[in-house]
């Protein structure tokens, strides 16, 4: 099937296999040969020329009005005055030539890519294997790393953070096919309910971490009923809307929530009753080690606090992929007909996956909370659900390692381009839409089917269904 | 009475708007199945462009008269066009033929792009303009409350329905019409008949990006401020009512658009404002539930 693309001599990278379902799904056309003569032959550097003088024409055409022309509020501060920046607009316009002209010659001299052959799949596979426990000794030795600053902590801490989130939400979309825009609502109500609890009813951390929990998979049951019998992009936006629905309430129910202003003054985790107060004295963590008193051992600690939740989620997820309820879902995501006709309980499988996927985002909700000490709406926009989302499609959706290491390169990538502030999101959104049109299959592409008969071996991520 | 009346105007003329971006999301969504997320940011250039063009001829001395408005209005469909055309080329194209999660995982990316982009180069603040179309038109005096259509309302509503008149006589008269309703029903067997499918869908995007600039330029009009973000929420409210229309229905997403506007303002009027967001989306949940396809959508038929 992955070959009627080439069969016609036009190479397709990601020709995906269609799934014979009726539906006439957007893969299945996009390798449609032109009808009729192609474009004549011309000297290549002539045409690459050509094509990129196209570009800088409709990059000056794109960059004039909102680059070239500066509007701000004039000195009176009366209406809008104009300021002309032509220079920015050449060096834009300049940009966009020399890349276009690169891009041709070098698609010009570039030997025609191989279709991906089973053995580097299997070479990828046992990659794989090797890069896992070693990101896994890296994450645990590194607070004793020498080297390892505040900083370089804090930054683990928000890795971890994402890591656990996309684990999270993988369940969700990754295995149970089911496409969800709005997971920031559940971590949002984790949040709020460690918030809520612990400075109203002085419940420590580790009795409101379950309650979390409970309380985000209960929404997600309840955001489930409404939306089994939904497909894909009416999913997508009742999830959108859901998620904006929470964060609105939470914005105007200033009794409860505080409005705009959030929650303050959220209680800090302990480690079994030993707290972590930066002046030590009786009862704290460094007096009953005999330690000096540092604020480095709360970090140390939520650090390991946020792995740990992050490989329990890992390893619940794992462990039911091998059961009945992770089989159920993963049929549920390749084509949910079959499974009715074969017993399967759909309503339940469905309202589970979305249970235990915002179980996990709840989890990472309350430690959110207790790491921040502080939260608003604010922090639940949309924007965090499309990040969320956008980890667990770049690492390949469904797989575990694809996702921690998303996780890695875009959330690290955003901090590592701290210095160029307001370009950042620029950046950080252009990054989404380079690796998506470079592996539209993210960045592991190969999994290892959950069950197989005889030999296990992996396969293509082309070969596995996606959320509908 | 009289009440409710002003408000059903001013629902209209805010649907109006909802629904010419929603005809953006739904023709991209017929044509390739694929949620333009970065539509709502196309409608926030449209607008940005219009209030650069207004800035331009005040300071060249016009006053802003019909013939004006006219030009701006063709100005900014011509470069927002432009943006909507690049969008495509640079961050769908290359994923055609891909899985369906990676064209919107690309345009979540590119609506950021778009956001960021034009914070850089325009600025984060708000950008206030003078109001340009003045005056009312009372229709109706009812116990102390009077009833009027401003004359922007009516520019609102006489636009829209000029614009979308020309557009459905393209969808339903033309052979690029045609060529757009094959690619919808069967783009493999309209490119085996010999249509441009690569063409007539960048085409889509054109002219769904030149109603967006329209309804960028009404929003301008009306609201006399924009910034950078006015394109997430309309952007969402729009899908909204594509969806509530019935998704890939062009009728559906104008009457959406116009039951979005409705909802709102009635809401905003009769209960409160800060929750109208929240009346949206539950009408919306609400219409999914009962009516799965939306209102004027087709059942799909699924085959084993």
């Amino acid at each position: 099937m992955s070959t009627a693309n080439s069969r016609f001599g036009v190479p397709h990278e990601g020709g995906v296999p269609h799934s014979d379902d009726g539906v006439p799904d957007p893969g299945e056309m996009g390798g449609i040969p032109r009808v009729g003569p192609g474009p004549a032959p011309r000297p290549p550097l002539t045409h690459a020329l050509r094509d990129a003088l196209l570009a800088a024409l409709v990059a000056a055409g794109l960059f004039i009005p909102l680059v070239g022309l500066r509007t701000d509020v004039g000195p009176g501060g009366g209406g809008l005055m104009i300021r002309t920046r032509w220079g920015d607009v050449a060096i834009l316009v300049g940009i966009v030539f020399a890349a276009r002209l690169l891009l041709n010659l070098w698609s010009n001299f570039r030997p025609a890519p191989a279709p991906r052959s089973a053995q580097r799949t299997a070479l990828m596979g046992r990659v794989g294997t090797a890069v896992a426990p070693a990101l896994l000794a890296l994450a645990i030795a590194l607070p004793f790393l020498p080297g390892t600053t505040r900083y370089g902590l804090d930054l683990g801490i928000l890795v971890l953070t994402y890591v656990m989130l996309g684990w999270g939400l993988n369940i969700v979309v990754g295995l149970a096919g089911l496409l969800d825009l709005g997971y920031v609502a559940f971590y949002a109500v984790g949040a709020y309910s460690y918030a809520l609890l612990s400075t109203t009813f002085d419940l420590s951390f580790w009795i409101c971490l379950p309650l979390a929990g409970i309380l985000a998979a209960f929404w997600g049951v309840l955001l489930g009923f409404p939306v089994l019998r939904l497909r894909g992009d009416y999913l997508a936006i009742v999830t959108l809307a859901f998620g904006e629905i929470i964060r609105v309430v939470l914005l105007n129910w200033v009794s409860l929530t505080g409005g705009p202003n959030g929650i303050s003054g959220i209680p800090r985790p302990t480690f079994f009753g030993l707290s972590f107060s930066a002046g030590g004295g009786p009862g704290s963590f460094a007096d009953f080690f005999g330690l000096e008193p540092s604020p480095t051992h709360r970090v140390v600690f939520l650090y390991y606090l946020i792995l740990g939740l992050a490989l329990l989620t890992n390893w619940v997820t794992l462990r039911l992929r091998r059961q009945p309820l992770g089989r159920a879902w993963e049929a549920l995501r390749e084509d949910e007909i079959a499974c009715r006709a074969l017993g399967i309980n759909v309503t339940n499988t469905k309202l589970s996956a979305f249970a235990i996927g915002a179980m996990f985002g709840g989890f990472a909700g309350a430690f959110f909370a207790t790491r921040q000490a502080f939260i608003s709406p604010e922090s639940f926009t949309f924007i965090e659900s499309a990040i969320i989302l956008a980890i667990v499609v770049l690492g390949g959706l469904g797989s575990q390692l694809g996702v921690a290491i998303a996780a890695l390169v875009m959330i690290g990538g955003f901090e590592a381009f701290r210095d160029l502030e307001e370009y950042r999101m620029l950046v950080f959104g252009g990054a989404m839409v380079a690796i998506m049109v470079w592996r539209p299959r993210g960045l592991v592409s190969s999994r290892t089917p959950s069950v197989s008969l005889g030999a296990r071996k992996a396969i293509s991520a082309e070969l596995v269904g996606q959320g509908r | 009475m009289a009440y409710a009346l002003q408000q059903l105007i001013n629902g209209v003329a805010l649907g109006m708007i909802y629904g010419l971006i929603a005809v953006g999301y739904t023709m991209v969504y017929g044509i390739i199945g694929m949620i333009n997320f970065a539509h709502g940011d196309i409608f926030m250039v449209g607008a940005f462009i219009s209030l650069i063009s207004f800035v331009l001829i005040s300071m060249g001395g016009w006053t802003a008269g019909p013939g004006a408005i006219l030009l701006v209005l063709l100005v900014s469909m011509a470069i927002t066009a432009l943006y909507g055309w690049s969008v495509e080329r640079v961050a769908y194209r290359p994923l055609r033929g891909s899985f369906r999660l990676a064209p919107l995982i690309s345009a979540i990316g590119m609506s950021i792009v778009l956001q960021n982009y034009v914070q850089v180069a325009q600025g984060a603040r708000v950008k206030p303009i003078e109001a340009i179309i003045t005056g009312n038109l009372e229709i109706w005096h009812g116990n102390g409350f009077a009833v009027s259509i401003s004359t922007m309302q009516a520019v609102i509503v006489v636009v829209t329905l000029a614009v979308l008149a020309i557009f459905t006589w393209l969808v339903t008269r033309t052979a690029l019409g045609r060529a757009m309703r094959a690619c919808e029903q069967d783009r493999k067997m309209a490119g085996l008949l010999g249509i441009d499918t690569d063409r007539t869908i960048s085409i889509t995007f054109v002219i769904g990006a030149a109603l967006a600039s329209v309804a960028g330029t009404m929003y301008l009009l009306r609201y006399g401020v924009i910034d950078f973000y006015i394109g997430f929420l309309a952007g969402v409210k729009a899908f909204t009512a594509a969806v509530l229309g019935g998704i890939g229905s062009l009728p559906g997403a104008v009457l959406g658009g116009l039951l979005i506007g409705l909802i709102e303002t009635f809401w905003s009027a009769y209960f409160s404002v800060e929750y109208k967001d929240v009346a949206t989306f539950a009408i919306l949940v609400i219409t999914l539930i009962f009516m799965p396809t939306g209102l004027l959508g087709r059942a799909e038929v699924e085959k084993v």
